[in-house]
């Protein structure tokens, strides 16, 4: 009776996995096979021409980086604080809450942000349809995602070592320093994936905020088209715009698997120097 | 006799007397003195009314039952407890003339004097040299050259140099359990404290590790304060020149009984003491 059970307690474990995987890579063979024929040096150094149908995507692609980096900038150092405020300094009483609100807050879907962003952001302090909205609006968003799992990566670090270091006479700010960030680097890659991967897949907050103007941005207070916004307008308004729109989700799928493997590369290196060197 | 006052039946605070056995560290000169201590998590009292002198350069041992108070008496020496929140320590705990429980008192400094040994332990996640040497860079010591060297002596000092002086920049976590809490201690010597606190330091290793680090600490005696918490009754027994007993009464923990190691084992002046020892000892 148990050996069957567990058998097909195996079964089902088996098949749900595959399922998913199975699920995720005809996504990603569908993307390659229509997308694989557009993609060439031209469809990334080549402006967009005929609505998007033609040409390539070299002004979007920066566009999307632009708003990446300033999301970033913004998001990261701001998230990092607050998690290690929550995390190693706040009283319990405050911190609950604050938790509770920000999982609600990474909850709120991204069209609210949207409009949120455009109304402070482009209106409110006059930053119009910019790169500079697009990116702020961005960090509003991966904030509440970026700094719950920061947070938690910190909490499950071992108190053994918090208090090991106390016992040591370091100071709170030597040991977040040198032990509890360093041991909670990969939850904070983690989250910074999360992040990201929530950015470049944004549409509905960005057409609010940065717009879609399909130009090469001058600067960051001009207006820049997503590379998600791209494909959104190609496959919903432009007739004949699929091939592109494949090709176009190509490359951001590349850019999502470069810059995952990139950052995870570096804190297994940045992890293996430390207890090491 | 929850009411009385545990240091009237002290037999022996730090005016002993001759020293009759043990090392000639005994000369009992009070390093620590605990007066009245109370302890209390989320104003739930755990420990009170622990008032006992503990002698410079004598290793002392706390023993008693699980939940009694010993962990909390230890943190209270460093001020641990600062970092568990709900916990207060009431009570006058001196130490080289300062006030430890003032709120004015430098805990980082105070630390820097009193290490800290744990019952797990705990080697940071890094090198075995960077164990040793981050610590001492916090507290100032910068110059490669006395860092090395006091990377050396304290390895030396527990007996670890020559086990890892050929890897001392691989990582920490790499060692035996036994080697890690030798680490440790050496991570506490290298900055020079006057003061060790131990907490059940033997009680994850193997048997042999833990002869290892109690021929080790019964070294340290003499050179330093030595106050450790252990279950072992033969091992308090063998490393330790004086002995505290805690036990629970009315779900508080009190400082029973007080004194060189020798005569609370064998002549035990308390029926609590005598049947903890003698029932639990067989
Ligand atoms: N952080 C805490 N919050 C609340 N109560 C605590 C806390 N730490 C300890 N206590 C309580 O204080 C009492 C004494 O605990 P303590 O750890 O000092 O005992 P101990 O003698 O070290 O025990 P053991 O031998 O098991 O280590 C126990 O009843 C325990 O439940
Ligand atoms: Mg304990």
């Amino acid at each position: 009776m148990r050996k069957h059970g567990d058998a097909l307690l195996t079964a089902a474990v088996w098949l749900a996995t595959a399922l998913v995987v199975g699920a995720f890579l005809w996504l990603l063979g569908d993307v390659v096979i229509h997308g694989i024929g557009k993609l060439d040096a031209a469809f990334l150094l080549d402006a967009p021409q005929n609505a998007g149908r033609d040409g390539g995507i070299a002004p979007i692609l920066v566009s999307t980086l632009l708003i990446l980096v300033v999301a970033l900038a913004v998001a990261v150092p701001l998230g990092l604080a607050t998690a290690v405020y929550l995390s190693e300094y706040a009283a319990a009483q405050l911190a609950k809450p604050l938790r509770v609100c920000l999982n609600m807050l990474a909850g709120v879907p991204s069209i609210v942000f949207g409009l949120f962003g455009n109304a402070l952001f482009c209106v409110a302090l006059g930053m119009g349809f910019s790169i500079w909205s697009g990116g702020l609006t961005l960090a509003c968003m991966m904030l509440p995602l970026f700094i719950v799992t920061t947070e938690s990566g910190l909490s499950a670090v071992s108190s053994e070592w918090r208090r090991g270091a106390a016992a040591l006479g370091l100071s709170r700010a030597a040991a977040l320093w040198h032990i509890l960030l360093p041991a909670a680097a990969p939850a904070i890659t983690a989250g910074l994936m999360l992040s990201i991967g929530r950015a470049l897949a944004e549409t509905a907050a960005l057409i609010f905020t940065s717009g879609y103007v399909d130009r090469m941005p001058e600067s960051l207070s001009d207006s820049g088209r997503a590379l998600s916004v791209h494909i959104y307008d190609l496959s919903m308004n432009v007739s004949g715009g699929d091939a592109a729109a494949y090709g176009s989700a190509l490359v951001l799928i590349v850019l999502i698997l470069a810059i995952n493997s990139v950052a995870v590369n570096l804190t297994e290196r940045f992890l293996q120097a430390r207890t090491t060197a | 006799m929850s009411n009385d006052n545990p240091t009237d039946r002290n037999p022996c605070s730090y005016t002993l007397g001759g020293i009759e056995q043990g090392a000639p560290c005994c000369i009992p000169v009070p390093h620590i003195q605990v007066q009245d201590l109370a302890v209390s998590y989320h104003g739930k009292t755990v420990l009170q009314g622990v008032s006992l002198d503990i002698n410079k350069g004598c290793i002392t041992a706390l023993i008693g039952p699980s939940g009694c108070g010993k962990t909390s008496f230890l943190f209270s020496l460093n001020r641990l407890n600062d970092l568990i929140p709900g916990s207060r320590v009431q009570g006058s705990i001196r130490m080289d003339g300062a006030e430890v429980t003032a709120p004015d008192c430098d805990v980082m400094a105070l630390r820097r004097k009193v290490g800290m040994i744990f019952q797990k332990p705990n080697p940071f996640p890094l090198s075995i040299r960077r164990n040793i040497e981050m610590p001492l860079r916090e507290h100032g010591v910068r110059q490669r050259g006395e860092l090395d060297a006091r990377v050396e002596r304290a390895l030396r000092d527990v007996g670890l140099w020559e086990e890892v002086k050929d890897r001392l920049d691989s990582s920490a976590l790499a060692l035996s359990g036994g080697q890690q809490q030798r680490l440790c201690i050496a991570r506490a010597l290298a900055l020079e404290p006057s003061i060790l606190l131990m907490d059940e330091p033997c009680s994850a290793l193997d048997p042999i590790a833990s002869a290892v680090v109690e021929e080790l600490i019964r070294s340290l005696c003499n050179r330093y304060t030595v106050v450790i918490v252990t279950h072992n009754l033969a091992q308090a027994r063998r490393v330790a020149n004086y002995a505290a007993f805690f036990w629970m009464t009315e779900r508080v923990g009190r400082l029973i009984e007080f004194g060189r190691c020798q005569s609370l084992f064998d002549h035990p002046s308390h029926d609590l003491t005598a049947a903890y020892i003698f029932g639990t000892s067989g």
